[in-house]
């Protein structure tokens, strides 16, 4: 039998990138735009939060003033992801460029920053192993809640977090409450519905595209910065962050553009994702556990038909999504 | 009390069709400013002056016949992709799955060369290798075209999923036939007796080269000179004309994605008989993706897609070349390939629509 205590800590560690990634992805979505550049955005979210961190580890030589190891890589990393956020938006919004291309050039642009700036702290660093080590720091963005130590499975499951997954939940259920009881989601849904509507309500319908994904892709580049700061315990390597962008992708499908299930659902994807490590396969059948890691992959088509087999209108993709909005085409 | 109105800095109206030689000059213009771009940023991280920097580019791509020869069949399998995704865009079936596709056809090449491989002679080896490749990529293409012909299924999301499941799916294989065991790798498919090996024309990069000729060919007469071609254009540019016009959509469009996910699968194919002889998970090295972007700056034009993917691979190795003279780290060509896809992708505005200014706008008036 699966040991629940040691697995769900993991799972649940496995998929808070990916709830930031997909709550991020969501927001972007809600108004219209598939921003396919979402696994770029979380390379360029981790690897700026890297670089700073990098820089102030050197600058003040051991002696890392909490509150500055945990603020500065933060703002390094939102403001990386905001950039490339307004690069997509300039090229979507503004320059009304097909977005699945735009999405699809900023996931090899992000990718590369990060490997390539990931290569070159590396190397800076002269380290034997082909990864930097950012521990000191990372021991601020792991410091669990307190008593996660002596209250047994409880603490556990539920104290033994760095805050930063506290805070991917914390957003989610913002903006899932956004969406549902404020008007600015509202009129945020009825840009991605119908934006000639919307504009003739009165809204703002580049206003709120540019700010939706940007905030977007700043949600998502956090998901980067918790992979590397907290879960990989501050250990940069090239590509090891790998597809989890692209399950954030799926996981949007998944929770059906909810954000709260987004929550849960991210913990069952975590789950599914590191489920091989716990099935006992025996040394001869390594390969089933190939099998294994495509679940996610699988669960999350058979959402997307049966949601749109039932073709239930609350759950549906936004309809306007992936298409950009030009004030006299209507 | 005639106060003017507030008057935007400019304003943005919808071009007439613009004439292929201005629109190939915005598009020229944006390339030429993107290599400056990157060279200007080649020049800061390496301290070189740019012109040796795109020396070293041209070098990396063309600097012998070796180079040339890995330049041009890198071409053409990207050349493939691309043009095998061609027609489901044209029909605006949005399908990023080639990777999956192409991995499957290289999953069916190899099994059969695996499992067969000294079993039956080497003319029927080879023919049921391609068998398999295109029928795995049909099929990874089908799937997705199904579920969008019954249920309306998003058809990005979906292929999307399909490539990943594809690559766990050739990760299960690796393993299942690595050689030796516990090595994780499948090593050189056949070394000795050679058996499924693609045959060579005149040296080992030709046969790519010249299927990915022929696909060209075939691309563009069948886009333009087919009565599937027209459908395809018609379904393209609206469903609801295609419909009236008594034209079947689902059909075409489960037509035209098997069409699409079986030249993946020749990619596929080519890929572990003619080039790597072996079996990876990256065995298609994203091409898939690339080849979307590839297809799109082309716009839809196969002719144009050699120049495309001309240039993304001539980028490519350019910047491998560059990482490795001045001790870059590989992923270097990743972001200067940005750089250049961001700029063709925003130059395709100034071809569709017109910018006009306050100042002139008020001429046009007093005039």
């Amino acid at each position: 039998m699966i040991d629940l205590v040691a697995f769900i800590p993991r799972a649940i560690q496995q998929g808070i990138p990916l709830l930031f990634g997909s709550t991020g992805e969501t927001i972007t979505e809600k108004s219209g735009n598939l921003n396919l550049g979402i696994p770029g955005v979380m390379y360029v979210g981790g690897i700026c939060g890297v670089i700073g961190s990098f820089n102030y580890e050197q600058a003040c030589g051991g002696n890392l003033n909490g509150f500055l190891a945990i603020f500065i890589p933060i703002i390094c990393s939102l403001v990386g992801s905001l950039l490339m956020g307004l690069l997509y938006c300039f090229l979507t919004v503004s320059l009304r460029a097909n977005q699945n291309v735009t999405g699809l050039a900023m996931t090899t642009f992000g990718v590369g920053i990060g490997n390539f700036f990931g290569g070159s702290l590396i190397k800076l660093a002269g380290a034997d192993v082909p990864s930097i080590a950012l521990t000191k720091t990372s021991k601020f963005f792991k410091t669990a809640l307190p008593g996660a130590a002596s209250t047994g499975w409880f603490g556990k499951i539920f104290l033994s977090y760095g805050f930063l997954a506290y805070t991917a939940v914390i957003i989610a259920l913002v903006t899932s409450y956004i969406f549902k009881h404020t008007r600015m989601g509202l009129h945020l849904r009825s840009v991605g519905e119908s934006p000639a509507t919307a504009d003739a309500a009165g809204i703002n319908v580049t206003k709120y595209k540019y700010f939706s994904t940007c905030l977007g892709c700043m949600i998502a580049g956090l998901g980067g910065l918790y992979y590397v700061m907290d879960y990989a315990s501050g250990v940069w390597s090239n590509d090891t962050f790998g597809d989890r962008g692209w399950l954030a992708i799926a996981l949007v499908i998944f929770s059906i553009w909810k954000p709260d299930w987004g929550i849960l659902a991210s913990f069952l994807f975590g789950g599914l994702y590191i489920l091989y490590l716990y099935i006992p396969t025996g040394m001869d059948h390594m390969e089933v556990k190939e099998l294994y890691k495509m679940l996610p992959y699988i669960v999350t088509m058979v959402v997307l038909v049966i949601t749109s087999m039932r073709n239930k209108r609350e759950n549906q993709p936004p309809e306007s999504l992936g298409t950009n909005y030009f004030r006299e085409e209507r | 009390m005639n106060k003017a109105p507030h008057e935007p800095l400019f304003h943005v109206t919808k071009r007439d069709e613009l004439s292929p030689v201005k629109a190939w000059t915005i598009r020229i213009v944006a390339i030429l400013l993107s290599l400056v771009l990157c060279g200007i940023i080649t020049a800061c991280l390496t301290g070189e002056n740019p012109f040796s920097v795109y020396g070293s580019i041209f070098d990396g791509a063309f600097g012998s016949e070796r180079k040339i020869w890995i330049t041009f069949q890198n071409l053409s399998i990207l050349l493939i992709i691309s043009l095998a995704l061609t027609p489901a865009f044209k029909m605006q079936f949005w399908n990023i799955g080639g990777e999956g596709q192409a991995l499957m056809g290289a999953l069916g090449a190899a099994a059969v060369m695996i499992c067969l491989g000294d079993k039956v002679s080497n003319g029927v080896l080879i023919l049921l290798m391609i068998l398999a490749s295109v029928g795995l990529g049909a099929l990874w293409g089908l799937i997705p075209a199904l579920l969008k012909a019954k249920w309306n299924t998003n058809e990005t999301l979906s292929t999307l999923m399909m490539n990943y499941i594809a690559t766990q799916l050739v990760a299960y294989y690796v393993i299942v036939w690595e050689v030796p065991k516990g090595s994780g790798n499948i090593g050189i498919i056949n070394p000795q007796t050679e058996a499924g090996w693609l045959p060579q024309v005149y040296n080992r990069y030709l046969l790519p080269i010249i299927v990915a000729i022929i696909i060209t060919i075939f691309i563009y007469i069948y886009q333009n000179y087919t009565k599937h071609g027209y459908e395809i254009a018609v379904v393209g540019e609206s469903r609801n004309t295609a419909r009236y016009a008594g034209i079947n959509v689902n059909k075409v469009i489960i037509r035209t994605m098997i069409l699409s996910g079986a030249l993946c699968g020749v990619a596929g194919l080519l890929l572990v008989g003619g080039i790597n002889h072996t079996l990876t998970t990256t065995i298609a090295g994203g091409e898939g993706f690339t080849g979307v972007m590839v297809s799109w700056l082309a716009k839809f034009n196969p002719i144009a897609m050699i120049a495309t993917s001309l240039l993304i691979v001539f980028m490519n190795r350019g910047a491998g070349q560059i990482s490795t003279n001045f001790g870059l780290n590989q992923s270097f060509a990743d972001i200067l390939t940005g750089i250049i896809l961001f700029f063709i992708i925003g130059c395709e505005f100034f071809i569709r629509y017109r910018i006009s200014f306050r100042s002139s706008a008020r001429k046009e008036e007093k005039a």
